[in-house]
């Protein structure tokens, strides 16, 4: 049996699947369907410092192999999340990550402060590159001074595992990756949503009430293998990569281009088990291939 | 209610006319209960551009037969390959999904169910269900001709059934508000699902005459069990999706300008 675990940082997860942000709820969402304490590490949806209602509906559009979406992180603010999201998944038995959001840095920084204080949350995945809201998110991910200020200034009140989510939407992702790397993440996982648009061309109006959105689904993938595989040439920290995987095969793909984890997302809207078919099947082409552990894969692509 | 992730049997598929059919799904163990309003997410298998499931109201549940009905509108490419599908065939579904309707305490109460199009849906099932418990109901359905009026027959099994359409073709002619019906008859409550523009105008009617009134809303989703938060309205609670704490609403806690 091949040995799945990985590290990230100085976490040790015990696979290297995990669940993104914003498409597995708190975790308990999929309570019903399997195990949920299965996942080597669960990304929680997207937490800001104060309520945020998110945006208008309609927020989603349908398109050829993937989805927009315009959510605007929609959640109840981090104090809610302490006091009534928390003791409900604190015991379950993987780790759980708290996706941290801001509007300015020090909302960042009063997030993650926060967060800190949770001992059953080992690490944050700082979210820097949200497309859908109007201040701060992705902001903070096209810009190297910002995402520099952001991630040096949580750096210094955030002292477990802290990983970067990088947004596809810049002219060069290695230069962001390198410089989240200089200030001190711990990993980077990337990619966020691609910003998109969609037309009903019946009404002549927007899909979407922000007009544009973020693309997800396997329409992505072949961008984000790409960007994990370039990161990787740059970075030496671990890389989480995800971008419209759907099976295992896809993720063996970010394996092999460089990725340490990787995170399925949109892919629990249409199966809520993929997880665990994924975790199943890296398992099996592990030892289809004769492999002793994750780690002879990882950036082993030949060229 | 815990939710499933089942291939069910297509034990017959139904096509009423061009635009409606009707699945009936089955398995060969026992279903998991299902409540008026509720709804399933079914995967739909080879068709290139449909990349999520589609929800679909729960159109009649018969325990003893262990069916599953749904009524389906065939609206895009996702829908028309779901009306393709064979007796025999398995298809993937989720359920149950999102709430149910409040049944009055009062077995007396005098209800009325308005169905709009393919909104007649859970107006079927939900006049079974109420039945069962002992309760009369009226139906008051419409459509924009009578190519929308579908199940009627079945409609009748469990209570009186009105018509409207909008060009004349069966009942009266205009929309389901504008029904003689709802000058005769005095109501103590009104379910309602249909086309957004229907509900509104039967949410004002209840609304100013203090009648009861819950909704079924069917706003677009991704995922149908809450984590994807893409199917929201605005409530006095602020945004809530529509997956799991509808579909059904009480219409005092919309933000509808009735």
């Amino acid at each position: 049996m091949a040995d799945l675990k990985v590290k990230l940082g100085k976490l040790q997860l015990k696979n290297p699947v995990m669940t993104a942000s914003g498409t597995f709820g708190y975790g308990t969402e999929y309570s019903d369907f399997f195990d949920i304490s299965r996942i080597g590490c669960i990304v929680v949806k997207g937490i800001t410092l104060r309520n945020r209602e998110g945006n208008a509906y309609p927020r989603m559009a349908e398109t050829p192999s993937g989805m927009l979406n315009a959510v605007g992180l929609q959640n109840r603010g981090i104090d809610h999340f302490i006091k009534h999201i928390y003791p409900e998944i604190k015991n379950v038995n993987t780790n759980i990550f708290v996706n941290v959001n801001g509007s300015t840095v020090e909302e960042y920084i009063e997030v993650a402060e926060k967060v800190n204080d949770l001992d059953k949350i080992p690490g944050i995945e700082l979210n820097i590159s949200c497309p859908n809201v109007k201040e701060g998110g992705m902001a903070f991910g096209v810009s190297c001074p910002a995402a520099a200020t952001v991630v040096r200034e949580v750096r210094k009140v955030y002292s477990k595992e802290l990983m970067v989510k990088l947004s596809p939407n810049v002219t060069s992702i290695t230069e962001i990756a390198r410089v989240v790397e200089g200030e001190g993440a711990d990993s980077i996982s990337l990619i966020n949503t691609l910003l998109g648009m969609a037309i009903d061309a019946e009404s002549r109006k927007p899909m979407l009430s922000t007009i544009t959105g973020g693309l997800s689904g396997p329409a992505i993938k072949p961008v984000a293998l790409r960007m994990v595989w370039q990161v990787a040439q740059e970075v030496k920290i671990p890389i989480v990569g995800m971008g419209g995987i759907m099976n295992a095969r896809d993720a063996i793909e970010f394996f092999l281009a460089g990725a340490s984890a990787v995170q399925i997302g949109t892919a629990n809207f249409i199966d809520p088990t993929v997880s665990m078919k994924v975790l199943e099947g890296i398992e099996d082409y592990l030892n289809r291939h004769k492999f002793n552990s994750i780690y002879d894969i990882i950036g082993t692509m030949t060229i | 209610m815990k939710k499933f992730i089942l291939d069910l049997i297509v034990k017959e598929n139904e096509h009423i006319n061009e635009d409606y059919f009707v699945l009936k799904l089955t398995s060969n163990d026992k279903l998991p209960h299902m409540l008026p309003g509720q709804f399933v997410e079914i995967k739909v298998e080879n068709s290139p551009t449909t990349f999520l499931r589609r929800p679909i109201s729960v159109n009649f549940y018969d325990k003893e037969l262990n069916e599953l009905w749904l009524l389906i509108q065939i609206v895009g490419n996702g829908t028309r390959k779901l009306s393709e599908v064979q007796v025999g065939d398995t298809l993937n579904l989720i359920l149950p999904l999102g709430n149910t309707f409040s049944i009055p305490g009062d077995k007396n109460s005098r209800l009325l169910l308005v169905g709009g199009g393919v909104g007649f849906a859970p107006m079927l099932f939900l006049g079974a269900y109420l039945n069962d418990l002992g309760y009369r109901c009226d139906f008051l359905l419409g459509g924009r001709s009578e190519a929308n009026m579908v199940q009627l027959n079945e409609f009748k099994r469990y209570g009186e059934v009105y018509t409207t359409t909008e060009d004349g073709s069966m009942g009266e002619k205009g929309y389901v508000t504008q029904h003689s019906l709802l000058q005769k008859k005095q109501f103590d409550m009104i379910y309602t699902c249909g086309p957004t523009p229907m509900m509104q105008a039967v949410a004002s009617y209840a609304h100013k005459r203090n009648i009861a009134c819950e909704v079924s809303l069917e706003n677009m989703m991704a995922c149908g069990f809450g984590t994807c938060l893409c199917c929201v309205t605005d409530t006095v609670d602020g945004n809530l999706c529509v997956c799991t704490e509808g579909p059904v609403f009480n219409i005092t806690k919309l933000k509808w300008q009735i």
